[in-house]
């Protein structure tokens, strides 16, 4: 990975660019952020670090112009800056990229860029060709080609993250905040991303990089910021400083990763999959996954692997093939068909998806077992919070009562949440689609081992996730992706990050079988 | 893209512009699909009942659409933010009444102060909506619901059991929607120009661009920096003034006003601007679109009349032709998001 | 290693799976305490626990706080209307001008409530109401048995929501535009069955509910309003108390995770507007007998007035909040406050301004806090932006 080590940005003599100063910022009761300060140097790649909830996204937030510090200052070249709206950030220069961009889908790629700000000719009328051809020259240095007068309904979540920059770019943006830019991308986008930040870290710009991959920190940036309880609790140089003591500054202990500690054969055969081709989107998958084991779906973001499992379970549709569940078909389009076979789904995004954010904690988990918390088909709200609390303790849930919205819980507890809900069915088959995504270091290996553990206990487990470290920790058997075919199919030992790689980009073609 | 290193030098000003084709004729398409479907009405209307291409009726039908298409270019305008005005109908009767009374009060008022009144009530009742919408942030939905029910009230406590009555009015008031050059009322080709202003300031100016964005993705307007509050303050103002507008005109067609007129408009304006191709939460669609479907309402009214279908089908046949307009709509949009995302697709491997 | 099927303790219902140790119940997760001891990496759950403290407001108080206002304005209102007319607490004003005029209207609120509680519209229900009025004229001039009649209609009417339902669902169409375009189609059929005719001869029999009230009830009730009193009771159950109801609040906070967590949303939906339609139906009949007349604009102006009744009740047009018993509330408020108006010789066609009145507040006093807060902020920003003033300009940090 290019990250640039001969070249130290920062030497200690250049003047920062962007400075926070001890701020403090409140929602009611919660302090987000407590005395927090950060500086950013011209021409570095600034790591900021920490367990979800440490206040990096109220920092973002912050800087985004979105929320005014209750106490502390922003500071860009030694002057005082208030940023009391987002326009007053996109003004001072600084812009910040969402993890999942909000663009117009109904707006053109250069309307995207230049809303608000068009190129004007005669009577303010806007130039659209002058404005085309801007967008033009601002895609050329990124290396991106995009059509400027495409709308943007139907952008990959990477090229909507270009329009994003292109559009700082078009601001002359000296400061830009990356708030999880790689959570949603694959590898290979991850890669592009990362000579897009390379080109602007080479030309000036500070770029505030947020990432829950310690990997990616490492390969990029120059500094880093670790946050805990709102709070800075580290700031050096990314040189010298070792993945364990990031971790051990990010938690404020020792974490002990483990491991999964040894394979599973695999039973009886749970989920077939035959020749499932939905059109368009992916074509011909065929895979089995057994009781007791990990079957990792794994391929870059839009390789179709979502949706495979979106068909499987019966929320899309699909347009040829068929899916046995014990050696029984499977209705397609019928969620409660497959819950019924006993398939359980933890969906990618837990707040869309898997949560129905204004309901109680209790409701969430008895929501898919509604039918036997009521008698009489009346739902009786004690025998829900007895069914819930059931396996919240089991989870280790931390929670105030089981009444409040589960809009309260921390992201980790939330996805603990979505796990019992599933779990209280006793599946046999569970999918679960990116289940660590931009949760906690602490709950994610709790979530590994959760899921060996579901493995052990007979248990056929189907995981989607981007992140090979977790895919080669966890599973059994890695099913590669790419462009919508099954590509590839890796037993544990012979599953690398190299291979998986090369599958999902398609430099190699290994299907077993 | 054909391999994971070409965007390294990635050649700018080569972009496909097969999607841009494919976006534009499709956008394109909605409007020219209501001038097939109006085309095929008025061919078969007139084939079987020469009568409907005479002058008389085709005056008919324009001066039955002016209305409706100058409610609906504010309608769109609130539409395309993602919001509603569903107090047209009682502004519109609001102003209906007060101006056209002031013929009888005021002796000898200049016609063209009578719609500055006219205009100045609905820019009155607009900016109550605008303000309520825009300031406490309440659905625009309910909030129109209700003004709805304030303006016609106020019209009914105004004007209790009375009405104005044609012969109170002066005959230049009322000769307005009547003049006309051959079979196409001036009174047509003013509102006519209006739409097409309008259309030209949503497309070239950036207040106007900044309703489509408001409507396609609010969250992103804001964070963009984009006054979304002021924007759509300005369209339901905008909204008002023009169904003021409209009142004074709605007095010069009719020449008979008591505290019915207007009554139920709102829904059909909604229903005009919906079959015009106006996505009903936002973000697409045009005033010429909005203002087509007003045409072809009124045609296809009167191309049962002229036929001699039984006026009772009128309604059932507008209610249809809505379901079969935002169906057809959906069915473009989806087949586009498609095509779209898969040339995403094959453009990022 | 080869682990023998402890997956039957999984899938045997009241089993104790093995996902995870209860301490409770150690003996079912012998297998697996070797590779999970009973308080693992405990530096992880010390660094999660202090999160959890962040204890949200209880979302049902604003709830509770707008039906405790329903019911000061209801007092407030029978209190006014008492001191203003010695009519107004009297049986006979109770019954004719309350139960007898709104009974229509607020059976048609209950199905309203859920589909926007779901987070749809349907203001299609009174032209079905119009529409089952003009079916039953029709049908009746046909020489059809009354029975058979109300049958057909009732049918009708849930055929007509499935329409509406499966335009929806099937289509994946907005509901708004779905039922502007269904509420002038039903119309217009009404239009087409009964043309200009107004029918009157119906059976007095049938008749009678819209002269004399229900027997046993002290002279107040009318049927309508008897079977908006039933009709209330059982929607509350069904909305608060059933899986179905708990599945309509889920669809209408998000759609996509009822979806995920194997709610039929299109089947939940369809059944929606299904009742909606029957209950459209069922309210046309009523109409038709209370008034011995069946015409083709029967109830056709009751669609924004029900709408106007719902959201004054506290639910959400955005689906997902609200209650049956606040919509229940809000009619009560509605009608008393009209009929207290009528009896005080407020200009009769006035009373629209009463309704708009409402529920314009009903939108901005519970947005009144927010509304104040926001104010504030601004405010607060100001003197913060102020005082970074003062500082630049004496040149302290």
């Amino acid at each position: 990975m290019p990250a640039d080590q001969g070249t130290p940005t920062h030497d200690g003599t250049s003047a920062p660019l962007l400075v926070v100063e001890h701020v403090t910022k409140s929602f009611g009761a919660v302090k987000a952020l407590e005395d927090a300060s950060l500086e950013i140097y011209p021409g570095e790649v600034h790591a900021l670090v920490g367990e979800n909830g440490a206040g990096k996204s109220t920092l973002v937030k912050i800087l985004a112009g979105v929320h005014p510090p209750d106490r502390g200052v922003l500071r860009l070249d030694g002057q005082e800056l208030a940023l009391p709206s987002p326009l007053a950030a996109q003004d001072a220069g600084i812009a910040v990229i969402y993890q999942e961009p909000t663009l117009f889908p109904d707006l053109s790629v250069a309307e995207n860029i230049f809303i608000g700000r068009q190129p004007l000719r005669r009577g303010r009328r806007i130039d659209t060709r002058a404005m085309h051809r801007r967008v033009v020259e601002l895609l050329a240095p990124l290396g991106v080609d995009l059509d400027p007068q495409r709308i943007a309904r139907g952008l990959s979540i990477a090229d909507q993250q270009v329009v994003e920059i292109a559009k700082a770019l078009s601001l002359d943006a000296r400061v830009i905040v990356m708030d999880e830019p790689t959570a949603a991308l694959s590898a290979y986008e991850v890669q592009r991303l990362f000579g897009v930040i390379e080109s602007l870290r080479s030309s000036g710009v500070a770029v505030l990089f947020i990432s829950h991959r310690l990997e990616e920190v490492f390969a990029t940036c120059q500094r880093v910021t670790v946050m805990r309880d709102g709070r800075r609790v580290l700031s050096r140089p990314v040189a010298g400083l070792s993945a364990d003591e990031l971790v051990r500054a990010m938690v404020g202990r020792e974490v002990v990763e483990r491991g999964a500690a040894d394979q599973a054969q695999g039973g009886r055969l749970v989920l077939e999959v035959d020749n499932l081709t939905r059109e368009g989107v992916f074509v011909g998958v065929s895979f089995r996954v057994r009781s007791g084991e990990i079957v990792a779906l794994a391929g870059l973001v839009g390789a179709g692997r979502s949706e495979v499992a979106r068909a499987v379970f019966g929320v899309d549709r699909y347009d040829a093939g068929r899916v046995l569940v014990e050696g029984r078909p499977l209705k397609k389009a019928s969620p409660a068909a497959a819950m019924a076979a006993g398939i359980g789904f933890v969906p990618e995004d837990r707040r869309l998806q898997g949560l129905v954010m204004e309901l109680s904690i209790a409701s969430n988990i008895a929501l898919s077992s509604l039918g036997q918390v009521a008698r009489f088909g009346v739902v009786r709200r004690g025998a829900e919070q007895r069914f819930a609390s059931d396996w919240a303790t089991r989870l280790r849930l931390r929670y105030g009562r089981f009444s409040d919205p589960v809009s309260t819980l921390s992201g980790g507890n939330q996805q603990k949440t979505v796990l019992a809900k599933w779990l209280s069915r006793h599946p046999r088959l569970l999918i679960v689609d990116e289940p660590t995504r931009g949760i906690d270091v602490g709950t994610k290996s709790e979530v590994h081992r959760l899921l060996v553990e579901l493995a052990r206990s007979g248990v056929a487990v189907l995981m989607i996730s981007s992140e090979l470290p977790e895919v080669l920790q966890v599973a059994d058997r890695v099913l590669v992706m790419r462009e919508g075919r099954l590509v590839a199919e890796l037993g544990r030992h012979e599953a690398s990050e190299e291979a998986i790689m090369a599958a999902a980009t398609g430099q190699v073609e290994v299907l077993a079988r | 893209m054909t391999s994971p290193l070409a965007w390294a030098d990635g050649q700018p000003g080569t972009a496909p512009s097969g999607s841009r084709r494919l976006v534009d004729l499709i956008f394109r398409a909605r409007e020219l699909g209501i001038i097939g479907v109006l085309a095929v009405f008025v061919a078969v209307a007139a084939s079987v009942q020469p009568r409907f291409v005479d002058s008389q009726n085709i005056k008919f039908v324009f001066s039955n659409t002016v209305i409706f298409a100058l409610l609906a270019l504010g309608e769109t305008l609130v539409v395309l933010a993602r919001n509603y005005d569903l107090s047209v109908g009682s502004v519109l009767g609001l102003s209906a009444y007060l101006s056209a009374h002031l013929f009888s009060q005021v002796h000898g008022i200049p016609i063209a102060a009578v719609f500055l009144v006219g205009l100045a009530i609905g820019l009155g009742c607009g900016t109550v909506n605008g303000l309520i919408v825009a300031v406490a942030r309440v659905p625009s939905l309910v909030v129109t619901l209700a003004t709805l029910y304030i303006f016609r009230a106020l019209d009914v406590l105004i004007i209790g059991g009375g009405m104005v009555v044609a012969a109170s009015l002066p005959g230049g008031f009322l000769a307005i929607p009547t003049s006309s050059a051959g079979a196409v009322p001036y009174l047509a080709m003013v509102v006519a120009g209006v739409v097409a202003l309008g259309a030209y300031y949503l497309r070239s100016f950036r207040s106007g661009r900044e309703l489509y964005a408001i409507g396609s993705n609010p969250e992103a307007a804001r964070l963009a920096g984009i006054p979304t509050g002021k924007r759509v303050f300005t369209a339901f103002v905008a909204s008002g003034a023009i169904a003021g507008l409209a009142g004074v005109l709605w007095a010069a067609v009719y020449g008979t006003i008591d505290s019915t007129a207007g009554y139920g408009y709102e829904l059909t304006v909604v229903a005009a601007v919906v079959v015009g191709g106006v996505n009903i939460f936002g973000g697409s669609g045009t005033v010429i679109g909005a203002a087509l479907g007003a045409l072809l309402l009124a045609t296809i009214n009167q191309a049962l009349y002229v036929l001699g279908i039984s006026s009772f089908w009128d309604k059932a046949i507008d209610g249809l032709l809505i379901v079969v307009a935002i169906s057809l709509d959906h069915w473009i949009t989806v087949r586009l998001t498609a095509a779209l995302r898969k040339r995403s697709l094959q453009h990022a491997t | 290693m080869r682990h023998e099927p402890t997956a039957a303790s999984l899938s045997r219902p009241g089993g104790q799976p093995v996902g995870a140790p209860s301490a409770a119940n150690p003996a079912a997760n012998r297998d697996v305490t070797t590779a999970l001891p009973e308080a693992p990496l405990p530096a992880v759950q010390a660094a999660l626990a202090p999160k959890t403290e962040t204890r949200a407001p209880n979302r049902l108080r604003p709830l509770l706080r707008w039906e405790s206002a329903l019911v000061v304005a209801l007092a407030a209102t029978v209190l006014v209307g008492a001191a203003t007319s010695r009519q107004f607490l009297t049986s006979a004003n109770v019954f004719s001008n309350v139960c007898l005029l709104y009974g229509e209207l607020a059976i048609m609120t209950l199905p309203m409530t859920l589909v926007i509680l779901a987070g749809e519209i349907d203001l299609s229900i009174a032209s079905t109401l119009a529409l089952s009025s003009s079916l039953v004229g029709y049908l009746w001039q046909q020489g059809w048995p009354m029975p058979g009649v109300i049958a057909f209609v009732l049918v009708t009417g849930a055929l007509l929501g499935w329409v509406n339902g499966a335009l929806v669902t099937r289509l994946g169409l907005p509901s708004l535009a779905v039922t502007i375009g269904t509420m002038t189609l039903y119309a217009g059929i009404a239009e087409i069955v009964l043309g200009p005719a107004i029918i009157t001869n119906f059976p007095s029999s049938y008749t009678t509910i819209g002269v004399n009230p229900l027997p046993g009830t002290g002279q107040l009730l009318s049927f309508s309003a008897a079977v908006f009193i039933v009709l209330a009771v059982l929607f509350g159950v069904l909305l608060h108390a059933t899986p179905f109801g708990r599945s309509v609040v889920a669809i209408g906070f998000n759609k996509e995770a009822a979806l995920f967590a194997g709610i039929r949303v299109k089947r939940v939906k369809t059944l929606l507007f299904m009742l909606s339609g029957l209950t459209g139906a069922l309210a046309g009949i009523l109409y038709t007998f209370r008034l011995s007349t069946a015409e083709s604009d029967n109830g056709i102006d009751l669609i924004l007035p029900v709408v106007a009744v719902v959201l004054l009740g506290g639910v959400s047009i955005f689906g997902g909040k609200g209650s049956l018993a606040g919509v229940v509330l809000a009619v009560l408020v509605y009608t008393s406050l009209q009929s207290a108006l009528l009896l005080t010789n407020f200009n009769a066609n006035g009373l629209e301004i009463v309704t708009g009145g409402l529920l314009l507040l009903s939108v901005l006093v519970p947005n009144a806090g927010q509304l104040a807060s926001r104010a504030r902020s601004l405010a607060g920003r100001r003197r913060l932006g102020v005082a970074a003033h003062a500082q630049l300009k004496d040149g302290t940090p």
